[in-house]
């Protein structure tokens, strides 16, 4: 295996007018095209839904404020939170997938090419019927607008007696698409990563982020089944008159909870794994260690993969389910907590002994961990039942899982763009911007989830468009507005770091960070065919081995 | 040049400056959750019943568990980024290579499968102690139906009907009198949540669910509808009404009483008979006996009208019954069109209802 040298092809060849580029996109089955078109969508639907959030935070902050009318609001919530869960969560998750699990295995495509560039229309599309909702779902009075029942879609407020027109069949439809999106990627990723590795590439020698990828990519294939099984049984109610979900003719709103929550919590870990994946190969590089206790990391992703099936109803403590069910569910979620916490001790333990790199990707890291190490935490006060029973739908659980979200996965994933964004366009992001970015963020951030915590305590529920003076949550609201404000104020530094840095950027070379994996042993951006030649492997670290032929990895592994 | 941040003492600084800011804010939040005690009327940290006391005992040891917790891993985090951080002339090396240690390994595994173990016994103590109780003889037995977006409360053994405001006796130092509620709903899935007495339960259409509660202090006990349930979820409040058990008696008493059909100016009946009030509300003792919208027959005795969204006034109430849907919109009280007079008759007749 050797370091290539590869001219990148000039713009002409491919034809350069934007009707050439467009066409090329929308033929492309190229994984790398494809990667960056799934990651480019979702930051376009991540805006729509970011400034939803912020319209959010704009109606909520001063007591009885008039912004938005309730119903306006309760459709900003419902496309928010199903917007970044299913366009932007996931498309993210199948563009990292996508894109670096066959350069990381070193390979020249996907397992199933034209089946990737179906996965990508068909998300796309979904998520556009999503938006089209706001012009094309007639209600009652015949104007067209959004679903409005919530991301979760509680029975039976989406039957046809509650929700009239057809702004819940938009949600069940685009959904359905997504999903079919979602699945067949998934399929391609696990048979890419089980078929095609390279030469000397044992499952045990492949990089963390490709078992990551592996273990997040059967969850899907195992939870969005429920989901998409519920959605069709909810659309034979609203339609052929099926009672599955019709509480007034005997069907259950409970079973509603249960499909969706068994898809919603590995959902959860879904989006988690690919953000500690990006972690798994970002502290190494920058502590200039290996990471700790490898093969215990794959053990405790696979724990959590296991684990993270039998914990949904802890979303449903206050049914009323039996207090045996509800001590089952909360023992299920308390044991998932203790793979979660071998991972952040195995990077603590991987950064002890290091030299501690602060480069971006690095700072998104260390942000990560605090912020995970809390939404840890605060899961765990979840868990305990009659503390949820008060937690549950408050905003305490809003800022739970924003922590979880926003503080840990997005932030691996930022960590993730500025660490890979060289290799993906052959320049580095902007440092100083950067650091502009990340400060806003984690500022902006801290204002608004720290403080939401404390509404929740003080009794705030969620999903209310307004709440009245003088019950202790004004000041925390007003600070939550301000903190919403710095962060979209960040995704515009951000924004346009992305568009500058294309351009302008200081060119990366191959390995602008020193690293280890094969992506880095290719041109940046890599050519179509990945390697010129195929690389042969003998560790989990390659290029270590290649740039110290006198301390191998492969004589320890 | 490439611009390198890492060798930058003052990113360290920085790094350092956010964790410790971090570290203190949570820090203070857990150590002192009844942060905003003075005018946290509803905060879960000011119980003033039973099984909310219970629930709030139980949360600070797990509060407590976890800023133990956050202190020691936040503490080796810190602490590593400072002691291992990258120095002038460390370019020119790489640190030892160190793959891993099963013992160390081992050690992080089992610790936290204790401190589990302890949080699990804990829970489910709680759990069972909270959820099992049975009614003692003389539990003051209550139903509530979640309607969108209002409350129905019903005491089938005392033959009252209200709504939006829960009424029930407070337990004294020799007597044990806790509320027993069967929670149900009309329509979609809504959850009763008065913090300050005990956790959420959710009513819930074709499932009967059950919670009680034990307060000891006498006063007006707010609450939210706790799940999601359409336009005006947010306007969908609950007032608990602690009294003494003498007071109650006396309350319960007074709603006994039905109207006469000869209350109010006889005009101002007519206005509101004639019109289709009386589809949708009852009055007992007349001949309005609609099932849809709340009952009214004691309605001047509540301190709200819709459900919370304003105080109930004389003039609120006029305004209300001229269009609901300009405190309440989307509301299933339609604007009527009624006429100034009609108004004015309506809401004098409605203003007899004691």
């Amino acid at each position: 295996m050797a370091t290539q040298e590869i001219a990148i092809p000039a713009d002409g060849a491919l034809g350069s007018s934007f009707v050439d580029r467009l066409h090329d996109l929308v033929i492309t089955v190229d994984h790398k095209k494809l990667g960056l078109m799934y990651i480019g969508t979702a930051l376009g639907f991540f805006v729509v839904a970011g400034l939803m959030a912020v319209a959010i935070r704009l109606q909520l902050v001063i007591p009885v404020n008039t912004l938005l009318e309730p119903d306006v609001f309760n459709r900003f919530f419902t496309m928010h939170g199903t917007s970044m869960v299913f366009l932007v969560g996931m498309p993210i998750i199948a563009g990292l997938g996508n894109y670096l699990v066959p350069l990381m295995i070193g390979t020249r495509d996907m397992a199933f090419p034209r089946l990737n560039a179906f996965g990508y229309w068909m998300f796309l599309f979904g998520g556009l019927l999503l938006y089209f909702s706001y012009l094309g779902a007639p209600g009652l009075a015949g104007h067209g607008s959004a679903p409005d029942v919530g991301w979760f879609a509680y029975a039976p407020l989406t039957g046809r007696a509650f929700s009239r027109g057809t702004s819940t069949d938009y949600w069940i439809l685009s959904l359905l698409l997504t999903s079919v999106g979602s699945t067949v990627s998934a399929i391609n990723v696990i048979a890419t990563t089980i078929a095609l590795r390279c030469p000397g590439m044992t499952m045990m020698r492949m990089p963390l982020l490709v078992w990551l990828m592996l273990v997040t990519n059967f969850m899907i294939l195992l939870a969005l089944p429920g989901l998409s099984g519920a959605q069709i049984m909810l659309l034979i109610d609203r339609y052929p008159g099926g009672h599955f979900f019709d509480t007034q003719a005997g069907g259950s709103a409970v079973i509603w909870q249960h499909f969706f929550w068994i898809f919603g919590h590995p959902e959860v870990y879904i989006l988690m794994i690919p953000a500690f994946a990006c972690l798994s190969e970002i502290i190494p590089v920058f502590s200039r260690k290996p990471i700790f206790g490898y093969p215990i990391m794959v053990g405790a992703t696979a724990m959590i993969g296991l684990i993270s099936v039998s914990v949904w109803a802890h979303h449903m403590f206050s049914v009323g389910m039996t207090s045996v069910g509800n001590t089952f569910f909360a023992i299920s979620t308390f044991l998932v907590a203790i793979p979660t916490g071998i991972k952040i001790f195995n990077w603590i333990g991987t950064m002890y002994g290091g030299r501690i790199r602060f480069e971006l990707p690095m700072l998104f890291c260390i942000a990560f961990l605090f912020q995970f190490l809390i939404a840890g935490l605060t899961g765990v006060m979840l868990a305990v039942v009659p503390f949820n029973w008060q937690l549950t739908d408050s905003y305490f659980v809003v800022a739970h899982f924003h922590y979880t979200l926003v503080g840990a996965f997005l932030f691996g994933i930022f960590a993730g763009f500025y660490y890979w964004y060289p290799k993906a366009l052959g320049r580095l992001l902007d440092p100083r911007l950067g650091l502009l970015h990340f400060w806003l963020f984690v500022i902006g951030f801290h204002l608004t989830f720290d403080t939401l915590h404390f509404a929740g305590f003080l009794g705030m529920p969620r999903r209310i468009f307004t709440y009245d003076a003088g019950r202790g949550w004004d000041t925390l609201n007003f600070i939550a507005t301000v903190g919403a404000l710095f962060q979209a104020t960040a995704i515009l530094v951000l924004a346009i770091n992305i568009v500058r840095s294309a351009r302008k950027g200081e060119p990366a070379g191959n390995d602008p960070w020193d690293a280890w994996t094969l992506e880095w042993s290719t041109s940046s951006p890599p050519p179509d065919y990945n390697f010129a030649t195929m690389p042969t492997v003998r560790s989990r670290r390659p290029l270590w081995d290649l740039k110290h032929p006198e301390d191998p990895d492969w004589k320890y592994e | 040049m490439r611009v390198h941040l890492y060798g930058n003492q003052l990113m360290l600084r920085a790094v350092t400056v956010f964790a410790f800011s971090l570290f203190c804010i949570i820090s203070f939040g857990h150590v002192d959750p009844a942060f905003g005690k003075d005018d946290g009327v509803t905060s879960i940290f000011s119980p003033l019943a039973q099984p909310a006391q219970e629930i709030k005992e139980t949360s600070i040891l797990v509060l407590a568990v976890c800023a133990v917790i956050f202190i020691v891993v936040g503490g080796l985090l810190v602490y590593g980024l400072i002691r291992f951080r990258h120095r002038a002339g460390d370019e020119a090396s790489e640190p030892p290579q160190v793959y891993g240690s099963n013992q160390i390994e081992l050690a992080w595994t089992v610790l936290p499968i204790l401190i589990v173990f302890v949080l699990i016994l804990v829970t489910s103590r709680t759990i069972a102690d909270i959820q099992n109780r049975k009614p003692p003889p003389g539990a003051v037995q209550a139903t509530v139906v979640g309607h969108q977006w209002w409350w129905e409360i019903r005491y089938p053994e005392l033959g009252i009907v209200t709504a939006n405001e829960l009424h029930v006796p407070a337990s004294t130092g020799n007597s044990h009198q806790p509320t027993f509620l069967k929670l149900q709903s009309a329509d979609v899935a809504h959850s009763f949540w008065v913090p300050q007495l005990a956790g959420k339960t959710d009513l819930i259409p074709n499932k009967e669910n059950r919670m009680w509660i034990e307060p000891t202090i006498p006063g007006t006990y707010l609450g939210n509808c706790a799940e999601y349930c359409g336009t005006q979820h947010a306007r969908m409040l609950i007032r608990v009404v602690v009294q003494s058990p003498e007071e109650f008696d006396r309350w319960v008493k007074d709603q006994q009483q039905a109207i006469s059909g000869a209350s109010g100016a006889a005009e101002d009946r007519k206005a509101f008979f004639a019109n289709s009030c009386v589809n949708c509300h009852t009055i007992r003792g007349t001949s309005a006996q609609g099932k849809f919208g709340p009952d009214l027959t004691h309605l001047m005795n509540r301190e709200t009208l819709g459900a919370g969204a304003v105080t109930n006034t004389p003039d609120n109430l006029r305004l209300w019954v001229r269009d609901p849907q300009k405190f309440k919109v989307g509301c299933l009280m339609p604007n009527m069109q009624l006429t100034d007079q009609e108004v004015n008759q309506i809401a004098a007749y409605l203003q007899t209802l004691k």
